[in-house]
């Protein structure tokens, strides 16, 4: 699993560096580096902490991370038009959204395991559930961030469909949901209505929204099965592709590396995912289980998210691609919940 | 677990499928959008071809002049607001103007305002940084320059963008959106050889259009030059001639038809038009009741007075009704069918010299009476009167030689025995433009050879004249007849030049009816006064006609035909002395120390200092 993370790692910076060689960016190879050796000693430390432990202390984590997240809302910096990070010394900003996802993952965990019937999931204990997840979900929407607080459903949704949730529970949520969706839309902010409007026809608005998508299937497409090879990439080095080092690095990375290259991340990613399967499989506990599906959950959502986005199959959400993309919050948290997945692992031969 | 796994599997098939069609099925589209993205075309805008008088000279220039462009792959509508603010442009308008451009390929620039003035150009300098406005693109272009004071306007036309209505217009299927097309005149007429073929400027550009290398260069292929058989010494005469009144003057050489100048007034600014012509300056052009924009020389129909006389007197000879003692009886007038037919004056016994000279209406009524409608019309349209000259200009008027005919066919009407009385002294539904006159006098001067009217030099190769063998001795008569309207006391003694022999034929038509006139007491319609005139009168070089709207009396518009006249035979004059001196030893030894260096041949103007060095064509 080290080396297939590693790997994964590695292409990514090597496509930071060729996205921003010649750019204000062309620094943010080498700091990725750091915050990737830096995300491995996380890693390693979280993976020598007994994830019980951990789980003891969750409602003291999740109120932090509540805490937290109404700070980066009262005292937070603004950029791209939305106030998602809080600066810390050291000139570094941390994203807090990401890292309560790791709260909610130990969360679901606990919360899973106590509950006192452990055939099937009570309508009480899921509104229970949801009703906490929905409150830092609300306060990072109201950043505004929807793609990141969206990512907090799934880690629910798989908890509680291996908590075996009943089909009338599923048929109720999704009945709900088409309810609710369409409400929902009108009182989006203008810029995410426009994204979704975009996704569903990107020429329509090429210039505006539509255009990054647009964008980035011209990048993917004229990669073709080999790709332009590194730096040649003319949608990438010439900037028609929008942020191509972070939540657009693997359209830049299929536009210089074609097909082939894609096919080559997409199966590290999919060995890594089965790694955390398995590791589910094999946990010591219903707890260790719920953990790494999360991780699991997580991982899938963002690689669906992202990458479909960047083939034009997903609406522009600006959630970043695992290990892949620059920055050093998405990196840490990644890494954070990879050492969760570990500690579990390393545990899987004790009682 | 499981379960999460095949949903695992779903997910990156279907991701992986996204992939396939992009990067698999279909990667050409994608590469070539992609190229498109990168490579920028910027417009190098062709110069359209200078035009010349006959000297050389130049009557219509450019003169460089920075034009915006909107890239449109960098346009945000919302920029659009203070770039109208900045350049003094309407917002709609712009926004109407980017709209149209939907459906072309993002590629292709949109030409904003041409003709940048330095306000603008500060604008631009000072917002089109990659932060500020990266749409906005500066090339340079050229811009017509046309004479000032409307000289020419009506012959030169103007040029315009491209409309929307040509657009569709199958004619126009090879030009393309924004192109600047002749709109009038010779500018429309010779489009295709005064405009070149634009150039274009490939280069990679990034996002924000900067500019990263240049691919190539198509240079612009310039449009050629013309050259017209417009003599600027008389043209300026004529315009003059005309100054603070409406109408138009056409000289010609009726041997060949070149149109040796052609003014028409009221007229107008084109250099208003050069770029794009402001709502203000059009709504004022189009609602003065002078009508500045109508070329009179060649779309103005009037009724052409006794300037028709001469072809009457022509049927009447050449059909054999009359000779040159038939005479007829002026007691002031004459009574046809029972009705009375005015006189200006009483003649006594008028034969057909002293009927054209004195012009005598009495005389006429009973020239067309005996000759008849069938004989008139035949002749008059011999003489090309009632139809198109076929001159090298858009929208030529044709004017009218009615005929029974001509009256069944349009009126499904019988013609009356009192019409003919009428078309006698170029009355009733007779109409001709001035240039028809010109043409029909000079072809009648000359023997019965009518050249088409014609502006350009090249346009002469393919002249076939009409030609309608006369009888040299009726044709010498009626010449004679207008010798005396000019040298005899007759009513054209204002266009007398002395030691020249000129023959002209005043007229003096009414723009309405009699019976219209009485039912509208208030108002003043003044005669339209018309004069022809041509010289030598044996062999002429040159024929002129003049219209004079409301000048009342022929007589006023004979000595407008002299002004250009003299300014001929001057010029003539002049340039023989020129062609002496210069075979004078003496000449001989100056133009042997001015080595000409241009390898033009020496215009004959030169020597004499008159006019500017002939530019190359």
């Amino acid at each position: 699993m080290f080396f297939i993370i590693l790997a994964i790692c590695a292409l990514g910076v090597l496509q930071i560096f060729s996205a921003t060689h010649d750019t204000v960016w062309q620094g943010a190879w080498w700091k990725q580096i750091l915050f990737i050796a830096a995300g491995f000693l996380l890693m390693w430390i979280v993976t020598q902490i007994d994830y019980h432990a951990l789980m003891l202390r969750v409602y003291p984590l999740y109120i932090a991370s509540v805490v937290l997240l109404i700070a980066v809302l009262v005292f937070g910096k603004r950029a791209f038009g939305s106030t998602r990070w809080i600066s810390l010394p050291a000139g570094i900003h941390l994203q807090v959204s990401e890292f309560a996802k790791i709260v909610i993952i130990l969360l679901v965990a606990r919360f899973l395991t106590e509950l006192k019937s452990s055939d099937v999931l009570q309508a009480r204990d899921l509104l229970k559930l949801a009703g906490l997840i929905a409150l830092p979900m609300a306060l990072i929407a109201k950043e505004p961030d929807l793609g990141t607080a969206l990512t907090y459903i799934p880690i629910l949704a798989v908890g509680v469909f291996l908590a075996g949730m009943p089909w009338r529970y599923w048929v109720a949520i999704a009945v709900v949901a088409l309810v609710v969706v369409p409400i929902a839309f009108t009182h989006l902010q203008d810029y995410q209505k426009n994204r979704i409007v975009s996704f569903l026809d990107p020429e329509r608005d090429p210039q505006g929204t539509g255009y990054q998508l647009i964008q980035s299937k011209i990048a993917v497409g004229a990669g073709g099965t080999w790709g332009k090879g590194i730096t040649k990439g003319s949608q990438t080095q010439l900037r028609f592709l929008p942020v191509p080092h972070t939540d657009f690095i693997f359209s830049a990375f299929g536009e210089e590396h074609g097909f082939i290259g894609v096919m080559f991340v997409l199966i590290l990613y999919f060995i890594l995912l089965m790694q955390v399967v398995q590791d589910a499989q094999t946990a010591p506990d219903r707890a260790g289980m719920y953990i790494c599906m999360g991780v699991g959950a997580l991982l899938l959502f963002h690689i669906l998210v992202n990458v479909g986005m960047v083939v034009g199959r997903m609406p522009v959400t600006g959630i970043p691609l695992p290990l892949m993309s620059y920055g050093g919050s998405s990196i840490w948290s990644t890494f954070l919940m990879l050492g969760l997945v570990n500690s579990v692992r390393v545990r899987r031969f004790v009682n | 677990m499981a379960a999460f796994q095949y949903l695992a599997v779903a997910i990156f098939l279907f991701l992986v499928s996204g992939f396939w069609e992009l990067q698999i099925k279909s990667p050409e589209i994608y590469n070539e959008r992609a190229e498109r993205n990168r490579i920028k075309a910027l417009p190098i805008v062709a110069p359209r071809g200078k035009i010349l008088d006959r000297d050389g000279r130049v009557i219509v220039d450019n003169h460089s002049s920075w034009s915006l462009i909107l890239s449109r792959e960098n346009l945000r509508e919302d920029h659009l607001h203070e770039i109208a603010d900045g350049l003094h442009l309407d917002y709609d308008d712009l926004v109407k103007k980017v709209r149209r451009y939907r459906n072309r390929p993002k590629y292709e620039p949109i030409i904003l305002k041409e003709d940048l003035s330095p306000s603008d150009l500060a604008f631009v300098d000072s917002h089109r940084d990659p932060e500020t406005f990266p749409e906005m693109e500066l090339i340079e272009s050229q811009r017509r320059l046309y004479p000032e004071s409307g000289i020419l306007a009506h012959v030169i036309g103007y040029t315009g963008e491209i409309s929307e209505s040509e657009l569709d217009n199958p004619d126009y299927a090879k030009y393309d959106q924004g192109q600047i097309i002749g709109k009038t005149g010779i500018e429309k007429q010779y489009n295709e050889t005064l405009m070149g073929i634009d150039g274009e400027r490939q280069s990679v550009v990034d996002n924000l259009g900067r500019e990263r290398e240049v691919l190539g260069i198509k240079e612009a292929i310039p449009g050629k030059n013309l050259q017209l058989t417009i003599d600027l010494d008389l043209q300026v005469v004529a315009e003059l001639t005309l100054e603070g009144k409406r109408g138009a003057v056409v000289a010609l050489n009726p041997n060949n038809g070149e149109i040796l100048a052609m003014a028409s007034r009221p007229s107008f600014d084109p250099n208003k038009f050069a770029v794009r012509i402001k709502n203000k300056d059009w709504k004022e052009l189009t609602s003065d009741p002078g009508n500045p924009l109508l070329a009179r020389a060649t779309q103005a129909q009037f009724a052409p007075g006794s300037t028709f006389k001469p072809i009457v007197a022509l049927a009447g000879l050449e059909s054999g009704s009359i000779d040159e003692d038939t005479t007829f009886n002026c007691p002031g007038g004459a009574t046809f069918f029972g009705h009375f037919y005015k006189c200006h004056s009483v003649h006594g016994s008028v034969s057909l010299h002293k009927g054209i000279a004195q012009s005598c209406d009495s005389y006429f009524y009973n020239v067309g009476n005996k000759t008849g409608i069938d004989n008139i019309a035949f002749y008059a349209h011999q003489a090309g009167l009632g139809s198109k000259t076929g001159v090298d200009l858009p929208n030529e008027a044709s004017g009218t030689v009615p005929s029974p005919e001509w009256k069944l066919r349009n009126f499904r009407q019988k013609w009356f025995a009192g019409e003919t009385i009428s078309v006698s002294i170029g009355q009733g539904a007779v109409t001709i433009t001035p240039i028809q006159l010109a043409r029909a006098i000079g072809g009648l001067a000359i023997g019965g050879v009518w050249h088409t009217p014609h502006l350009t030099v090249a346009a002469g190769k393919n002249d076939k004249p009409h030609e309608w063998a006369l009888n040299p001795d009726n044709v010498h008569k009626i010449v004679y007849g207008m010798y005396g309207v000019v040298n005899e006391g007759g009513t054209g003694v204002r266009a007398r030049i002395p030691n020249m022999e000129v023959c002209g034929k005043t007229g003096s038509a009414q723009t309405v009816s009699n019976d219209y006139a009485k039912a509208h007491p208030g108002e003043s319609f003044k005669d339209n006064a018309w004069f022809v005139g041509f010289a030598p009168c044996y062999k002429p070089e040159i024929v002129i006609a003049v219209l004079f709207e409301g000048g009342v009396h022929g007589m006023f518009g004979a000595p407008m035909a002299r002004d250009v006249m003299v300014a001929y035979f001057d010029k003539k004059a002049r340039l023989a002395e020129a062609e002496k001196l210069k075979q004078s030893p003496a000449s001989a030894l100056m133009s042997a120390l001015t080595p000409r260096s241009t390898g033009v041949p020496a215009s004959p103007l030169d020597s004499n200092g008159q006019a500017e060095a002939p530019i190359p064509h």
